[in-house]
């Protein structure tokens, strides 16, 4: 059960991936984004993250989504021209991402062996009540650099897009 | 059977990130770039949580909160100057915008 959930919800994360990449109308590629961080929520609720799970689908898939969608409905954003540029980056960038991705799997196959496995339900520490302990103690001085990160942040996206006013 | 093993997840994890480094690259659209970006702190959430899982502490879950929090940010302070810069030049051809370059 838990392969046939994870291979189904893998896929389903790498085919919208590839679909944000390839398709040239960014509206596709934000809604094809939101597929990917919803089959990861679910992925995240195998592995034990319930809070994160909540916090995925809340945060990456509602707040933030919703804003790349209003932005860019808001500048009536076409699809994509290609004019003037060579395919130089394509035949040299694509072998070395997928030597990357190679590396990369080779470097986690090599570290993890096919013993260690995930089960869901064997790790019951990542519920809202573990998550809030930790981070009212070990993680309060990040949690209130954070509060005012967001603050700088709200500041300086009022004062980037209003309107001047003379 | 029954059992996916840790380094499925972090296969997935590595070829999310590639794919977000592949838009990253090869797209020319400023929304669709920043989208890439997005795409990348995702797989790096996700390697956090296996590795939570694979050591059975809450610390990574606490490391992929404070990646969301952080790209909430980001998106709205990137969103807000992609804004002013389509408002100055009438473009999001990432080629076009290259006042830096001259």
């Amino acid at each position: 059960m838990d392969v046939i959930l994870f291979l189904a919800f893998a896929i389903i994360a790498v085919v919208c991936a590839v679909n944000v990449v390839v398709q040239t109308h960014p509206i596709s590629s934000a809604i094809s984004l939101v597929g990917v961080m919803g089959s990861l929520a679910v992925l995240y609720l195998l592995l034990g993250a319930e809070f994160l799970a909540a916090a995925q689908v809340i945060v990456y898939a509602g707040a933030i989504m919703v804003l790349f969608v209003f932005v860019i409905m808001l500048l009536n954003a076409g699809a994509e021209v290609k004019k003037g540029q060579s395919n130089m980056a394509l035949f040299l960038g694509g072998p070395l991402l997928a030597g990357l991705v190679v590396l990369l799997v080779w470097f986690v196959q090599h570290f993890f062996g096919a013993d260690v496995t995930v089960r869901f339900g064997s790790f019951q520490g990542g519920g809202p009540r573990d998550v809030g302990t930790a981070l009212f103690t070990r993680y309060l001085l990040p949690f209130e650099i954070t509060s005012i990160l967001i603050l700088i942040a709200i500041v300086g996206a009022i004062v980037l897009a209003r309107k001047e006013i003379d | 059977m029954g059992a996916v093993p840790i380094f499925w997840y972090l296969s997935l994890s590595a070829v999310l990130f590639t794919l977000g480094v592949a838009g990253f690259v090869f797209r020319r659209n400023i929304i669709t770039v920043f989208m890439s970006i997005e795409l990348m702190l995702n797989a790096v959430n996700l390697s956090f949580i296996t590795f939570s899982y694979r050591w059975k502490q809450v610390d990574g879950h606490l490391l992929a909160f404070f990646v969301m929090v952080v790209a909430a940010a980001e998106a709205a302070v990137g969103l807000a100057i992609i804004l002013t810069v389509y408002k100055n030049r009438q473009t999001l051809n990432i080629d076009e915008i290259d006042t830096l370059k001259n």
